[in-house]
């Protein structure tokens, strides 16, 4: 079985069924765009194992995480989840939730905080350790949790809608952040957005699905410049002039 | 023009305001002559008699040890509610609530049958332990628990309810297993409202008086809790009834005591 993230499967809904087919190298980012509805979230959850597959298979790095009979629990998959809400455990503070994914890999207390320090500098955030997340701004909650993903040193990270409750301002900053430590890490990356500045700064590749099935796949730039369904035509719409790939 | 403020919805309207006063009063009024009856001069010496104390230390000792089944029980109870299916939820919160809405009594009579010398479980525990559980300090115990179960898992329930399932997943996402997820996540979501749940449980089970009636009986010493003690005074058959009211007294207190100490553990009282 080769290295990397391979993903072949569907998940029945109610409605539809979900079905997708991706491959994902270390250090690539994919962005996944759909309409409200069509089963980025049910992707998500499956990939995390917080949802079972109902057919296909689904492995990282060799090890079979879903199908053949196999359903491993979401904290022995190694992916890392970043939700549109931070979820930051409100009992525990800043550094202590940074350090939460090392303490459960089995670092001992002291180490977990010290690394859990490096990153609150690295994220722009000394002197936060001992805030509660109800003393933090929404931007800095974001940030924390990003830390918190990040530190547990995932083998792959998913990021559902992370930008979506941040003023533009926070968005930005965040979306920066998110760049950079994705660049330094080389985490493999699934960024599920609605917005096609998310996908254009983020993402080499970019998946389209509609109503549970595959749209669109290709370059990010490529696929937004021939869109080929009314919700890429709509999403393409919405980058500006400068980032225009029609235009560029 | 200046505008003039108006204040609309945010007062009570002036016709509430009778009915609410009498509705208060219903509730302070009595309390208040309880209070002006009480003997002074002899309060000391009817809250420290032998009977009052072995009353008192007797309901302190049942109190504790049924507000720690309940946690022992009540909690994975909770858990498992706030984690079911809806309907599941919806019929095992409904279960749970019977001894709320249940007159203590027949609480009683049901456990009598349960545990009873003629019920077969009763026979087990005979046949078991060669002790009866009715009229046993135990059967006190077990009765209180009866009625004091629905609010710890009512109150630990809800406070799991409101804070999500979303915060275990973060945590499984991190590579966090099930106990660490349950010691290092859940219960500290759960501790509000566990807070608050042992402590109205605590209260219920020291003014438990039907079940444990009838279940356990009125024994002094070994079933008399406060509650049966002031029953039994004001029935004549004990010291009195000044003594009655000075046990009543002190189960006012400690019901206040209780209802501060809930005030203060409320999340977002303390900063």
């Amino acid at each position: 079985m080769s290295p990397g993230f391979l993903a072949d499967f569907t998940v029945q809904r109610a409605a539809f069924e979900v079905r997708i087919e991706l491959e994902l190298h270390q250090g690539q980012v994919l962005a996944l765009m759909g309409p409200s509805g069509a089963g980025k979230s049910t992707i998500v959850s499956a990939i995390a194992g917080l949802e079972r597959i109902d057919a296909g298979r689904i492995s990282l790095d060799g090890t079979v995480l879903a199908g053949d009979g196999v359903h491993l629990p979401p904290h022995r998959r190694s992916i890392g989840l970043l939700g549109q809400e931070p979820n930051l455990f409100p009992h525990l503070d800043a550094r202590a939730n940074i350090a939460f994914g090392a303490r459960a890999a089995g670092m001992a207390k002291a180490a977990a905080l010290a690394l859990a320090e490096q990153w609150l500098e690295r994220i722009g955030l000394p002197g936060m350790a001992p805030r509660k997340p109800a003393e933090l701004s929404g931007g800095q909650r974001q940030r924390v949790a990003l830390a918190r993903a990040l530190a547990a040193g995932p083998r792959m990270l998913m990021v559902d809608e992370p930008f979506v409750s941040l003023d533009v301002e926070a968005a930005a900053d965040m979306r920066t952040l998110l760049r950079h430590e994705l660049d330094r890490t080389k985490t493999r990356t699934i960024v599920i957005s609605h917005s096609a500045v998310d996908a254009v700064e983020l993402a080499d590749e970019l998946i389209v699905i509609e109503h549970g099935s595959v749209v669109q796949r290709g370059q990010v730039r490529h696929v937004l410049a021939q869109p080929q369904t009314r919700f890429v035509r709509a999403v393409a719409a919405t980058l500006p002039a400068a980032d225009d790939p029609a235009r560029g | 023009m200046a505008r003039v403020p108006v204040d609309v919805g945010t007062r009570a309207p002036v016709i509430a305001v009778l009915p609410a006063l009498l509705g208060l009063a219903l509730l302070v009024l009595p309390l208040i002559a309880l209070v002006s009856r009480a003997s002074w001069s002899t309060l000391l010496s009817d809250v420290t008699s032998k009977q009052a104390l072995d009353a008192l230390s007797l309901s302190l000792r049942t109190g504790l040890a049924s507000t720690t089944l309940c946690v022992l029980l009540g909690v994975p109870l909770a858990l498992v509610i706030a984690r079911s299916p809806a309907r599941v939820a919806h019929l095992l919160r409904a279960l749970v609530a019977v001894p709320l809405v249940l007159p203590p009594m027949v609480g009683g009579v049901a456990l009598l049958f349960l545990f009873g010398r003629s019920s077969q479980v009763g026979a087990w525990i005979e046949a078991l332990w060669g002790v009866s559980l009715t009229f046993s300090t135990t059967a006190v115990v077990l009765a209180q628990a009866f009625v004091a179960l629905p609010f710890l898992v009512l109150s630990v329930e809800g406070s799991l309810r409101s804070a999500g399932a979303g915060y275990e997943q973060s945590a499984a996402t991190l590579g966090a297993g099930r106990w660490m997820v349950l010691t290092r996540v859940t219960l500290p979501l759960a501790a509000p409202g566990l807070v608050a749940g042992v402590i109205l449980c605590f209260a219920r089970a020291i003014g438990e008086f039907g079940a444990t009636a009838l279940f356990a009986g009125n024994a002094p010493g070994v079933t008399q809790t406060m509650p049966l003690a002031i029953y039994t005074a004001f029935n004549g058959a004990g010291t009195g009834r000044e003594s009655a009211v000075a046990l009543s007294l002190l189960l006012l207190a400690t019901a206040i005591l209780v209802l501060l100490s809930v005030r203060a553990w409320r999340p977002g009282a303390l900063k």
